[in-house]
Protein backbone atom coordinates (compact mmCIF):
# COMPACT_ATOMS: atom_id res chain seq x y z
CA UNK A 1 0.00 0.00 0.00
CA UNK A 2 1.31 3.24 -1.28
CA UNK A 3 -0.03 5.52 1.61
CA UNK A 4 2.74 4.39 4.87
CA UNK A 5 0.90 5.40 7.78
CA UNK A 6 2.10 7.93 10.15
CA UNK A 7 4.22 5.47 12.65
CA UNK A 8 6.90 7.50 14.42
CA UNK A 9 9.79 5.49 16.98
CA UNK A 10 8.16 4.96 20.37
CA UNK A 11 9.38 7.03 23.00
CA UNK A 12 12.13 5.88 24.95
CA UNK A 13 10.44 4.03 27.73
CA UNK A 14 12.71 2.35 29.81
CA UNK A 15 11.27 -1.00 29.95
CA UNK A 16 8.70 -1.84 27.25
CA UNK A 17 5.55 -3.27 28.69
CA UNK A 18 4.28 -6.35 27.27
CA UNK A 19 1.81 -5.54 24.67
CA UNK A 20 0.73 -9.46 23.13
CA UNK A 21 -3.00 -8.77 21.64
CA UNK A 22 -4.69 -11.09 23.39
CA UNK A 23 -2.31 -11.79 26.32
CA UNK A 24 -4.44 -9.56 29.05
CA UNK A 25 -8.24 -10.52 30.24
CA UNK A 26 -10.78 -8.14 29.25
CA UNK A 27 -11.23 -5.33 32.22
CA UNK A 28 -13.97 -3.18 30.80
CA UNK A 29 -16.76 -3.87 28.54
CA UNK A 30 -19.27 -2.09 26.64
CA UNK A 31 -22.01 -3.86 25.35
CA UNK A 32 -24.69 -2.29 22.50
CA UNK A 33 -24.27 1.19 24.63
CA UNK A 34 -26.00 4.17 22.85
CA UNK A 35 -25.32 7.75 24.53
CA UNK A 36 -27.77 10.65 24.16
CA UNK A 37 -28.45 14.08 24.57
CA UNK A 38 -31.85 14.65 24.89
CA UNK A 39 -33.19 12.81 21.77
CA UNK A 40 -29.65 13.00 19.77
CA UNK A 41 -28.15 9.93 20.06
CA UNK A 42 -24.10 10.89 19.98
CA UNK A 43 -22.82 7.03 20.36
CA UNK A 44 -24.74 4.30 18.65
CA UNK A 45 -24.78 0.58 19.55
CA UNK A 46 -21.20 0.72 20.20
CA UNK A 47 -19.73 -2.94 22.18
CA UNK A 48 -15.85 -2.50 22.82
CA UNK A 49 -13.63 -4.44 25.10
CA UNK A 50 -10.53 -2.49 26.72
CA UNK A 51 -8.11 -5.37 27.73
CA UNK A 52 -6.12 -5.05 31.11
CA UNK A 53 -2.37 -3.29 30.43
CA UNK A 54 -2.88 -1.96 27.52
CA UNK A 55 -3.48 1.08 25.79
CA UNK A 56 -6.21 1.46 23.52
CA UNK A 57 -6.73 4.55 21.15
CA UNK A 58 -10.11 6.05 20.25
CA UNK A 59 -9.91 8.16 17.07
CA UNK A 60 -12.27 10.10 14.42
CA UNK A 61 -13.37 13.27 13.86
CA UNK A 62 -14.86 16.15 15.80
CA UNK A 63 -18.85 15.16 16.67
CA UNK A 64 -17.91 11.23 16.24
CA UNK A 65 -19.38 10.52 19.55
CA UNK A 66 -15.41 9.58 21.14
CA UNK A 67 -15.33 11.68 24.20
CA UNK A 68 -19.23 10.80 24.88
CA UNK A 69 -18.44 7.24 24.41
CA UNK A 70 -15.25 7.75 27.37
CA UNK A 71 -17.68 9.69 29.31
CA UNK A 72 -19.88 6.58 29.30
CA UNK A 73 -16.87 4.66 30.89
CA UNK A 74 -17.06 6.33 34.07
CA UNK A 75 -20.18 7.48 34.09
CA UNK A 76 -19.88 10.93 33.84
CA UNK A 77 -22.29 11.35 30.78
CA UNK A 78 -25.11 11.11 33.05
CA UNK A 79 -23.64 14.48 34.85
CA UNK A 80 -25.09 16.53 31.83
CA UNK A 81 -28.89 17.30 31.92
CA UNK A 82 -31.03 15.55 29.32
CA UNK A 83 -28.08 12.85 29.23
CA UNK A 84 -29.13 9.48 28.88
CA UNK A 85 -27.20 5.83 28.04
CA UNK A 86 -28.69 2.72 27.23
CA UNK A 87 -27.04 -0.72 27.30
CA UNK A 88 -24.49 -2.13 29.76
CA UNK A 89 -20.92 -1.45 30.21
CA UNK A 90 -19.02 -3.50 32.70
CA UNK A 91 -15.64 -3.48 34.79
CA UNK A 92 -14.59 -6.40 35.81
CA UNK A 93 -17.86 -8.09 34.99
CA UNK A 94 -19.81 -6.00 37.15
CA UNK A 95 -22.53 -3.99 35.17
CA UNK A 96 -21.62 -0.19 36.19
CA UNK A 97 -25.12 0.79 35.27
CA UNK A 98 -26.90 -2.23 37.20
CA UNK A 99 -28.96 -0.90 39.82
CA UNK A 100 -27.69 -0.34 42.91
CA UNK A 101 -24.33 0.56 41.79
CA UNK A 102 -22.86 4.48 43.03
CA UNK A 103 -21.54 6.67 40.34
CA UNK A 104 -19.55 7.92 42.66
CA UNK A 105 -18.12 4.62 43.68
CA UNK A 106 -17.15 4.22 39.19
CA UNK A 107 -15.86 6.49 39.43
CA UNK A 108 -12.97 6.11 42.48
CA UNK A 109 -12.14 2.83 40.33
CA UNK A 110 -12.19 4.42 36.91
CA UNK A 111 -9.96 7.36 36.87
CA UNK A 112 -10.30 10.97 34.14
CA UNK A 113 -8.29 13.40 32.61
CA UNK A 114 -9.93 15.80 30.30
CA UNK A 115 -8.68 17.69 27.46
CA UNK A 116 -8.08 21.46 29.69
CA UNK A 117 -5.79 20.99 32.93
CA UNK A 118 -8.08 21.19 35.71
CA UNK A 119 -6.11 21.64 39.16
CA UNK A 120 -7.99 23.03 41.71
CA UNK A 121 -7.19 26.80 42.19
CA UNK A 122 -7.63 26.59 45.86
CA UNK A 123 -5.96 23.78 46.89
CA UNK A 124 -1.68 23.47 46.92
CA UNK A 125 0.07 21.32 44.48
CA UNK A 126 0.06 18.77 47.38
CA UNK A 127 -3.55 18.41 47.97
CA UNK A 128 -4.31 18.94 44.58
CA UNK A 129 -3.02 15.19 44.19
CA UNK A 130 -4.29 14.21 47.68
CA UNK A 131 -7.41 15.49 46.68
CA UNK A 132 -9.03 12.46 45.85
CA UNK A 133 -8.33 10.56 49.01
CA UNK A 134 -9.84 13.11 51.15
CA UNK A 135 -13.05 11.59 50.30
CA UNK A 136 -12.18 8.14 50.94
CA UNK A 137 -14.14 8.61 54.59
CA UNK A 138 -13.44 5.92 56.82
CA UNK A 139 -10.55 4.35 54.81
CA UNK A 140 -8.92 7.85 54.54
CA UNK A 141 -4.91 7.53 54.35
CA UNK A 142 -2.57 8.72 57.55
CA UNK A 143 -0.55 12.45 56.91
CA UNK A 144 2.14 10.23 56.65
CA UNK A 145 0.68 8.17 53.69
CA UNK A 146 -0.63 10.45 52.31
CA UNK A 147 2.38 12.58 51.73
CA UNK A 148 3.67 9.19 50.11
CA UNK A 149 1.23 8.55 47.89
CA UNK A 150 1.44 11.93 46.69
CA UNK A 151 5.58 11.59 46.16
CA UNK A 152 4.76 8.20 44.46
CA UNK A 153 2.45 9.83 42.03
CA UNK A 154 4.14 12.74 41.19
CA UNK A 155 7.06 10.49 40.91
CA UNK A 156 5.22 8.51 38.46
CA UNK A 157 4.41 11.52 36.41
CA UNK A 158 8.01 12.82 36.07
CA UNK A 159 6.86 15.66 38.59
CA UNK A 160 8.65 15.25 41.69
CA UNK A 161 11.25 16.64 40.89
CA UNK A 162 9.90 19.76 39.59
CA UNK A 163 7.53 20.65 42.31
CA UNK A 164 9.57 18.65 44.90
CA UNK A 165 10.38 22.08 46.98
CA UNK A 166 7.20 23.41 46.14
CA UNK A 167 4.46 21.45 47.17
CA UNK A 168 2.40 23.68 49.11
CA UNK A 169 2.37 26.36 46.55
CA UNK A 170 -0.48 27.25 44.72
CA UNK A 171 -1.15 24.66 41.80
CA UNK A 172 -1.87 27.50 39.37
CA UNK A 173 1.34 28.46 39.62
CA UNK A 174 2.48 25.37 37.07
CA UNK A 175 2.59 25.36 33.75
CA UNK A 176 0.29 23.74 31.36
CA UNK A 177 1.98 20.77 30.73
CA UNK A 178 2.62 20.70 34.13
CA UNK A 179 -0.97 21.09 35.29
CA UNK A 180 -1.72 18.60 32.60
CA UNK A 181 0.95 16.03 34.96
CA UNK A 182 -0.51 17.35 38.39
CA UNK A 183 -4.04 16.45 37.31
CA UNK A 184 -2.98 12.83 35.96
CA UNK A 185 -1.25 12.09 39.64
CA UNK A 186 -4.22 13.25 40.74
CA UNK A 187 -5.93 10.40 38.83
CA UNK A 188 -3.38 8.11 39.90
CA UNK A 189 -2.86 9.04 43.35
CA UNK A 190 -6.50 6.61 44.39
CA UNK A 191 -4.85 3.51 42.00
CA UNK A 192 -8.05 3.28 39.69
CA UNK A 193 -8.10 0.25 37.44
CA UNK A 194 -8.67 2.16 34.91
CA UNK A 195 -7.51 5.92 33.44
CA UNK A 196 -9.52 7.50 30.82
CA UNK A 197 -7.93 10.40 28.81
CA UNK A 198 -9.95 12.78 27.18
CA UNK A 199 -7.52 14.59 24.63
CA UNK A 200 -5.21 15.01 27.60
CA UNK A 201 -2.78 16.66 25.00
CA UNK A 202 -5.08 19.06 22.80
CA UNK A 203 -3.91 22.04 24.52
CA UNK A 204 -0.09 21.51 25.38
CA UNK A 205 3.11 22.13 23.44
CA UNK A 206 4.84 19.21 21.79
CA UNK A 207 7.51 19.15 24.78
CA UNK A 208 4.99 18.32 26.98
CA UNK A 209 2.91 16.53 24.91
CA UNK A 210 5.66 13.81 24.44
CA UNK A 211 6.11 13.91 28.58
CA UNK A 212 2.76 13.12 28.82
CA UNK A 213 3.05 10.31 25.90
CA UNK A 214 5.97 8.50 27.94
CA UNK A 215 4.11 8.46 30.54
CA UNK A 216 0.87 6.98 28.80
CA UNK A 217 3.22 4.46 27.34
CA UNK A 218 4.38 3.53 30.90
CA UNK A 219 1.41 3.38 32.59
CA UNK A 220 0.21 0.58 30.54
CA UNK A 221 2.00 -1.46 33.27
CA UNK A 222 -0.52 -1.92 35.85
CA UNK A 223 -3.38 -0.46 34.54
CA UNK A 224 -6.06 -0.44 31.65
CA UNK A 225 -5.59 3.41 29.69
CA UNK A 226 -8.73 4.22 27.03
CA UNK A 227 -7.15 7.60 25.71
CA UNK A 228 -9.20 9.86 23.41
CA UNK A 229 -7.51 11.62 20.58
CA UNK A 230 -7.73 13.70 17.40
CA UNK A 231 -4.00 13.01 16.81
CA UNK A 232 -3.36 9.93 14.84
CA UNK A 233 0.23 10.00 14.93
CA UNK A 234 -0.10 9.96 19.03
CA UNK A 235 -2.80 6.85 18.47
CA UNK A 236 0.03 5.18 16.82
CA UNK A 237 2.99 6.27 18.92
CA UNK A 238 1.11 5.21 22.57
CA UNK A 239 -1.72 2.69 22.20
CA UNK A 240 -1.81 -1.05 21.71
CA UNK A 241 -5.34 -1.31 20.18
CA UNK A 242 -7.30 1.40 17.97
CA UNK A 243 -10.75 1.99 17.75
CA UNK A 244 -12.00 4.13 14.76
CA UNK A 245 -15.43 5.70 15.20
CA UNK A 246 -17.73 7.99 13.07
CA UNK A 247 -20.74 9.59 13.30
CA UNK A 248 -21.46 7.91 16.86
CA UNK A 249 -20.62 4.45 15.26
CA UNK A 250 -17.58 1.82 15.95
CA UNK A 251 -16.64 1.62 12.52
CA UNK A 252 -13.21 -0.25 13.21
CA UNK A 253 -11.30 -1.45 16.03
CA UNK A 254 -8.30 -3.61 15.76
CA UNK A 255 -4.63 -3.67 16.76
CA UNK A 256 -2.73 -0.02 16.55
CA UNK A 257 -0.87 -2.16 13.89
CA UNK A 258 -3.28 -3.39 12.11
CA UNK A 259 -5.50 -0.14 11.82
CA UNK A 260 -3.02 1.90 10.57
CA UNK A 261 -1.45 -0.33 7.96
CA UNK A 262 -4.44 -2.38 6.60
CA UNK A 263 -7.46 -1.19 7.51
CA UNK A 264 -10.40 -3.08 6.69
CA UNK A 265 -13.26 -0.95 6.38
CA UNK A 266 -12.69 2.07 3.54
CA UNK A 267 -13.96 4.54 5.90
CA UNK A 268 -10.95 4.14 7.92
CA UNK A 269 -8.65 3.96 5.11
CA UNK A 270 -10.46 6.99 3.74
CA UNK A 271 -9.79 9.00 7.50
CA UNK A 272 -6.65 7.88 8.30
CA UNK A 273 -5.06 9.09 4.85
CA UNK A 274 -6.11 12.23 5.55
CA UNK A 275 -9.01 12.55 2.95
CA UNK A 276 -11.30 13.39 5.33
CA UNK A 277 -12.11 14.65 9.39
CA UNK B 1 -8.55 25.89 -9.50
CA UNK B 2 -8.85 29.92 -9.60
CA UNK B 3 -6.97 31.62 -11.98
CA UNK B 4 -4.61 33.54 -9.92
CA UNK B 5 -1.38 33.08 -9.71
CA UNK B 6 -0.21 30.16 -6.94
CA UNK B 7 2.40 31.89 -5.49
CA UNK B 8 0.12 35.12 -5.07
CA UNK B 9 -3.02 33.37 -3.90
CA UNK B 10 -5.98 35.80 -2.30
CA UNK B 11 -4.28 35.84 0.80
CA UNK B 12 -1.00 37.29 -0.04
CA UNK B 13 0.24 40.19 1.66
CA UNK B 14 -0.13 43.27 -0.55
CA UNK B 15 3.06 44.29 -2.15
CA UNK B 16 4.56 47.44 -0.83
CA UNK B 17 4.48 50.33 -2.73
CA UNK B 18 7.67 50.46 -5.17
CA UNK B 19 9.38 53.87 -4.59
CA UNK B 20 9.72 55.57 -7.77
CA UNK B 21 12.20 58.72 -7.94
CA UNK B 22 9.45 61.34 -8.08
CA UNK B 23 5.65 60.44 -6.82
CA UNK B 24 3.40 61.20 -9.59
CA UNK B 25 0.48 63.21 -9.25
CA UNK B 26 -1.99 60.87 -8.40
CA UNK B 27 0.48 59.25 -6.11
CA UNK B 28 0.68 62.85 -4.10
CA UNK B 29 -3.24 63.21 -4.09
CA UNK B 30 -3.52 60.13 -2.14
CA UNK B 31 -1.07 60.81 0.55
CA UNK B 32 -2.49 64.16 0.99
CA UNK B 33 -6.57 62.44 1.04
CA UNK B 34 -4.65 59.39 3.95
CA UNK B 35 -2.83 62.88 5.56
CA UNK B 36 -6.17 64.21 5.81
CA UNK B 37 -7.98 61.20 7.19
CA UNK B 38 -5.38 60.29 9.67
CA UNK B 39 -5.65 63.67 10.75
CA UNK B 40 -9.27 63.95 11.37
CA UNK B 41 -9.27 60.54 13.35
CA UNK B 42 -6.74 61.74 15.60
CA UNK B 43 -8.64 65.28 16.21
CA UNK B 44 -12.29 63.13 17.01
CA UNK B 45 -9.88 60.56 19.08
CA UNK B 46 -8.67 63.37 21.40
CA UNK B 47 -12.27 64.80 21.48
CA UNK B 48 -13.99 61.48 22.58
CA UNK B 49 -10.52 60.66 25.21
CA UNK B 50 -11.71 64.39 26.63
CA UNK B 51 -15.03 63.68 27.23
CA UNK B 52 -14.78 59.97 28.83
CA UNK B 53 -12.33 61.77 30.89
CA UNK B 54 -14.35 64.76 32.11
CA UNK B 55 -17.43 62.01 32.46
CA UNK B 56 -15.11 60.20 34.95
CA UNK B 57 -13.84 63.04 36.91
CA UNK B 58 -17.52 64.49 37.36
CA UNK B 59 -18.43 60.61 38.24
CA UNK B 60 -15.84 60.94 41.46
CA UNK B 61 -16.76 64.61 42.07
CA UNK B 62 -19.56 64.19 44.30
CA UNK B 63 -17.66 62.33 46.90
CA UNK B 64 -15.16 64.61 46.94
CA UNK B 65 -17.55 67.38 48.05
CA UNK B 66 -19.21 65.43 50.20
CA UNK B 67 -15.88 64.04 51.78
CA UNK B 68 -14.61 67.58 51.59
CA UNK B 69 -17.84 69.15 53.53
CA UNK B 70 -17.92 66.34 56.29
CA UNK B 71 -14.08 66.87 56.69
CA UNK B 72 -15.15 70.71 57.04
CA UNK B 73 -17.85 70.13 59.54
CA UNK B 74 -17.13 67.04 61.34
CA UNK B 75 -13.68 66.99 61.49
CA UNK B 76 -13.69 69.22 65.12
CA UNK B 77 -16.48 66.93 66.25
CA UNK B 78 -14.51 63.71 66.27
CA UNK B 79 -12.46 63.17 69.71
CA UNK B 80 -11.71 60.73 72.33
CA UNK B 81 -15.51 61.26 73.67
CA UNK B 82 -16.56 61.04 70.38
CA UNK B 83 -15.51 57.26 69.90
CA UNK B 84 -16.58 56.67 73.66
CA UNK B 85 -19.00 58.80 75.64
CA UNK B 86 -22.47 58.35 74.79
CA UNK B 87 -25.21 61.04 73.67
CA UNK B 88 -25.15 64.03 76.38
CA UNK B 89 -28.68 65.65 76.70
CA UNK B 90 -29.36 68.38 74.77
CA UNK B 91 -27.83 71.93 74.80
CA UNK B 92 -25.19 70.54 76.90
CA UNK B 93 -21.65 69.88 75.30
CA UNK B 94 -19.66 67.09 74.46
CA UNK B 95 -20.51 63.69 74.60
CA UNK B 96 -20.00 60.89 71.42
CA UNK B 97 -21.77 58.52 69.36
CA UNK B 98 -19.84 55.40 70.82
CA UNK B 99 -23.43 53.60 71.80
CA UNK B 100 -24.75 54.06 68.02
CA UNK B 101 -21.33 52.76 66.71
CA UNK B 102 -21.86 49.81 68.70
CA UNK B 103 -25.85 49.47 67.94
CA UNK B 104 -24.40 49.78 64.21
CA UNK B 105 -22.26 47.18 64.74
CA UNK B 106 -24.54 44.41 66.54
CA UNK B 107 -26.88 45.58 63.87
CA UNK B 108 -24.53 44.21 61.26
CA UNK B 109 -24.17 41.21 62.65
CA UNK B 110 -27.33 40.30 63.15
CA UNK B 111 -28.33 41.26 59.76
CA UNK B 112 -25.31 39.22 58.35
CA UNK B 113 -26.17 36.16 60.57
CA UNK B 114 -29.69 36.27 59.12
CA UNK B 115 -29.09 37.52 55.28
CA UNK B 116 -25.51 35.59 54.42
CA UNK B 117 -26.52 31.78 55.13
CA UNK B 118 -29.90 32.36 53.53
CA UNK B 119 -28.30 34.66 50.53
CA UNK B 120 -25.24 32.26 50.09
CA UNK B 121 -27.74 29.05 49.83
CA UNK B 122 -30.54 30.65 47.76
CA UNK B 123 -27.07 31.44 45.41
CA UNK B 124 -25.51 28.00 45.51
CA UNK B 125 -29.37 26.94 44.67
CA UNK B 126 -30.04 29.25 41.54
CA UNK B 127 -26.35 28.07 40.10
CA UNK B 128 -26.76 24.64 40.32
CA UNK B 129 -30.43 24.23 39.21
CA UNK B 130 -29.94 26.61 35.78
CA UNK B 131 -32.90 26.58 34.06
CA UNK B 132 -35.42 24.98 36.07
CA UNK B 133 -38.98 27.37 36.80
CA UNK B 134 -38.61 27.42 40.48
CA UNK B 135 -34.46 28.89 39.99
CA UNK B 136 -36.17 31.32 37.51
CA UNK B 137 -38.93 32.08 39.83
CA UNK B 138 -36.68 33.01 42.52
CA UNK B 139 -33.86 34.96 40.42
CA UNK B 140 -36.65 36.95 39.36
CA UNK B 141 -37.98 37.40 42.96
CA UNK B 142 -35.12 38.24 44.42
CA UNK B 143 -34.26 41.01 41.78
CA UNK B 144 -38.14 42.82 43.28
CA UNK B 145 -36.55 41.92 46.43
CA UNK B 146 -33.71 43.99 45.34
CA UNK B 147 -35.58 47.26 44.51
CA UNK B 148 -37.88 46.95 46.86
CA UNK B 149 -37.56 50.85 48.85
CA UNK B 150 -36.06 50.01 52.05
CA UNK B 151 -38.81 51.99 53.78
CA UNK B 152 -41.12 49.25 52.92
CA UNK B 153 -38.75 46.68 54.46
CA UNK B 154 -39.18 48.89 57.43
CA UNK B 155 -42.74 48.90 57.61
CA UNK B 156 -43.19 45.44 56.45
CA UNK B 157 -40.45 44.08 59.67
CA UNK B 158 -42.45 46.77 61.81
CA UNK B 159 -46.04 44.75 61.07
CA UNK B 160 -44.53 41.37 61.20
CA UNK B 161 -41.81 41.88 64.22
CA UNK B 162 -42.31 44.67 66.22
CA UNK B 163 -46.36 44.80 66.42
CA UNK B 164 -46.43 40.72 67.83
CA UNK B 165 -43.38 41.16 70.07
CA UNK B 166 -44.64 44.31 71.07
CA UNK B 167 -41.69 46.14 71.70
CA UNK B 168 -38.86 48.11 69.83
CA UNK B 169 -36.14 45.35 69.03
CA UNK B 170 -32.74 45.55 67.94
CA UNK B 171 -33.50 41.80 66.58
CA UNK B 172 -36.40 43.73 64.35
CA UNK B 173 -33.76 45.90 62.79
CA UNK B 174 -31.27 43.24 62.02
CA UNK B 175 -33.77 41.10 60.25
CA UNK B 176 -34.94 43.77 58.30
CA UNK B 177 -31.55 44.67 56.94
CA UNK B 178 -30.43 41.02 56.73
CA UNK B 179 -33.44 40.60 54.90
CA UNK B 180 -32.06 43.39 52.35
CA UNK B 181 -28.95 41.94 52.20
CA UNK B 182 -30.24 38.42 51.13
CA UNK B 183 -30.87 39.63 47.30
CA UNK B 184 -27.61 41.31 46.28
CA UNK B 185 -26.03 38.13 48.28
CA UNK B 186 -28.08 35.81 46.38
CA UNK B 187 -27.02 37.16 42.66
CA UNK B 188 -23.16 38.07 43.87
CA UNK B 189 -23.17 34.22 45.39
CA UNK B 190 -25.04 33.10 41.78
CA UNK B 191 -22.49 35.03 39.57
CA UNK B 192 -19.33 34.00 40.94
CA UNK B 193 -20.34 30.68 41.16
CA UNK B 194 -21.53 30.64 37.78
CA UNK B 195 -17.51 31.86 36.26
CA UNK B 196 -16.49 28.54 38.33
CA UNK B 197 -15.38 27.13 35.14
CA UNK B 198 -17.76 23.83 34.77
CA UNK B 199 -14.22 21.61 33.82
CA UNK B 200 -13.60 22.02 37.45
CA UNK B 201 -17.04 20.64 38.74
CA UNK B 202 -16.64 17.69 36.45
CA UNK B 203 -12.83 17.16 37.62
CA UNK B 204 -14.29 17.19 40.99
CA UNK B 205 -16.92 14.54 40.44
CA UNK B 206 -14.56 12.24 37.68
CA UNK B 207 -12.64 11.71 41.25
CA UNK B 208 -15.65 10.22 42.61
CA UNK B 209 -16.76 13.64 44.39
CA UNK B 210 -20.45 13.27 45.33
CA UNK B 211 -22.68 16.75 44.12
CA UNK B 212 -22.68 18.43 47.53
CA UNK B 213 -19.32 18.15 48.22
CA UNK B 214 -18.82 19.33 44.59
CA UNK B 215 -20.48 22.06 45.31
CA UNK B 216 -18.98 22.64 48.67
CA UNK B 217 -15.53 22.30 48.50
CA UNK B 218 -14.34 22.68 45.09
CA UNK B 219 -16.89 24.89 43.50
CA UNK B 220 -18.18 27.48 46.76
CA UNK B 221 -14.38 27.54 47.48
CA UNK B 222 -13.51 28.81 43.96
CA UNK B 223 -15.84 31.15 44.37
CA UNK B 224 -15.27 32.19 47.86
CA UNK B 225 -13.22 35.47 47.34
CA UNK B 226 -15.83 37.18 44.93
CA UNK B 227 -18.40 35.90 47.61
CA UNK B 228 -16.77 37.34 50.45
CA UNK B 229 -16.46 41.06 48.06
CA UNK B 230 -20.34 40.74 47.64
CA UNK B 231 -21.25 39.53 50.84
CA UNK B 232 -19.02 42.94 52.38
CA UNK B 233 -20.57 44.98 49.59
CA UNK B 234 -24.14 44.10 50.97
CA UNK B 235 -23.12 45.06 54.21
CA UNK B 236 -21.56 48.66 53.29
CA UNK B 237 -24.96 49.13 51.31
CA UNK B 238 -27.23 47.95 54.61
CA UNK B 239 -24.36 49.79 57.27
CA UNK B 240 -25.90 53.30 56.41
CA UNK B 241 -29.38 52.05 55.75
CA UNK B 242 -31.88 54.54 58.01
CA UNK B 243 -35.79 53.68 57.04
CA UNK B 244 -35.40 50.19 57.78
CA UNK B 245 -34.60 50.98 60.90
CA UNK B 246 -37.17 53.78 62.33
CA UNK B 247 -39.81 51.39 62.65
CA UNK B 248 -37.94 48.69 63.95
CA UNK B 249 -35.03 49.56 66.77
CA UNK B 250 -35.72 53.06 67.58
CA UNK B 251 -32.78 53.94 68.37
CA UNK B 252 -31.52 54.36 71.94
CA UNK B 253 -29.54 57.43 73.70
CA UNK B 254 -28.72 54.92 76.04
CA UNK B 255 -25.44 52.07 76.39
CA UNK B 256 -27.74 48.69 74.92
CA UNK B 257 -25.86 45.67 72.38
CA UNK B 258 -28.85 43.49 73.27
CA UNK B 259 -30.93 42.57 70.30
CA UNK B 260 -33.97 42.42 72.54
CA UNK B 261 -33.77 45.92 73.60
CA UNK B 262 -34.08 49.20 71.32
CA UNK B 263 -30.73 50.13 70.26
CA UNK B 264 -28.96 53.08 69.02
CA UNK B 265 -27.44 52.94 65.48
CA UNK B 266 -25.05 55.75 63.50
CA UNK B 267 -27.85 56.41 61.05
CA UNK B 268 -30.52 56.89 63.41
CA UNK B 269 -28.17 58.88 65.27
CA UNK B 270 -27.17 61.00 62.47
CA UNK B 271 -30.83 61.55 61.52
CA UNK B 272 -31.93 62.56 65.29
CA UNK B 273 -29.29 65.13 65.56
CA UNK B 274 -29.76 66.56 62.27
CA UNK B 275 -33.68 67.38 63.09
CA UNK B 276 -32.61 68.47 66.43
CA UNK B 277 -32.27 72.71 67.04
CA UNK B 278 -29.08 72.67 68.55
CA UNK B 279 -25.97 73.18 66.98
CA UNK B 280 -23.92 71.28 68.66
CA UNK B 281 -25.81 68.23 68.12
CA UNK B 282 -25.55 69.01 64.22
CA UNK B 283 -21.83 69.00 64.58
CA UNK B 284 -21.86 65.66 65.72
CA UNK B 285 -24.62 64.61 63.32
CA UNK B 286 -21.80 65.76 60.73
CA UNK B 287 -18.99 63.79 62.64
CA UNK B 288 -21.25 61.04 63.30
CA UNK B 289 -22.03 60.50 58.95
CA UNK B 290 -17.81 61.34 58.61
CA UNK B 291 -17.77 58.08 60.55
CA UNK B 292 -20.21 55.74 59.17
CA UNK B 293 -18.42 57.09 56.04
CA UNK B 294 -15.55 55.77 57.13
CA UNK B 295 -16.51 52.75 57.88
CA UNK B 296 -18.18 52.36 54.87
CA UNK B 297 -14.75 52.57 53.10
CA UNK B 298 -12.71 50.49 55.34
CA UNK B 299 -15.30 47.71 54.21
CA UNK B 300 -15.03 48.42 50.82
CA UNK B 301 -11.10 48.47 50.79
CA UNK B 302 -11.59 44.82 52.80
CA UNK B 303 -13.49 43.69 50.13
CA UNK B 304 -10.71 44.50 47.84
CA UNK B 305 -8.29 42.61 50.12
CA UNK B 306 -10.43 39.60 50.06
CA UNK B 307 -10.40 39.39 46.03
CA UNK B 308 -7.00 38.65 46.81
CA UNK B 309 -6.56 34.56 46.56
CA UNK B 310 -4.97 32.84 49.04
CA UNK B 311 -1.65 32.41 47.21
CA UNK B 312 -1.26 36.60 46.49
CA UNK B 313 -2.29 35.99 43.30
CA UNK B 314 -4.97 37.17 41.18
CA UNK B 315 -8.41 35.67 41.39
CA UNK B 316 -8.59 34.76 37.62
Amino acid sequence: MATEPPRAPRPTAAVAPPAAAGAERIRLEARALCAFFGSAEAVRDVSITFRDREVTAIIGPSGCGKSTLLRCLNRMHETVPTARVAGSVSLDGQDIYARGINAIEVRRHVGMVFQRPTPFPTMSIRDNVAAGLQILGRDKPSRAETDHIVEDALKRTALWDEVSTRLKDSAVGLSGGQQQRLCIARALATRPAVLLLDEPTASLDPISTQKVEELVYELRRDMTVVIVTHNMQQAARVSDRTAFMLTGELVEFTATNTLFTTPSDSRTEAYITGRFG
Amino acid sequence: MTGTNPSHGPMAPPRPPVRTARPSVMQRAAAERTRTTIGRRRAINVVMVGITFAAALVATLPLIFILGHLVKAGASSINWDFFTQIPKPPGEAGGGMANAMVGTLVLILAASAFGLPIGIGAGLYLAENRGTHLANAVRFLSDVLNGLPSIVMGIFAWQFLVKPMGKFTALAGGIALGAMMIPLVTRTTEEMIRIVPVSLREAALALGYSRWRTSLIVVLRTALPGIVTGALVAVSRIAGETAPLLFTVLGNQFWSASLREPIAALPLQIFNFAISPYDQQHALAWAGALVLIGIVLIISLAARFATRSRFGRGGD
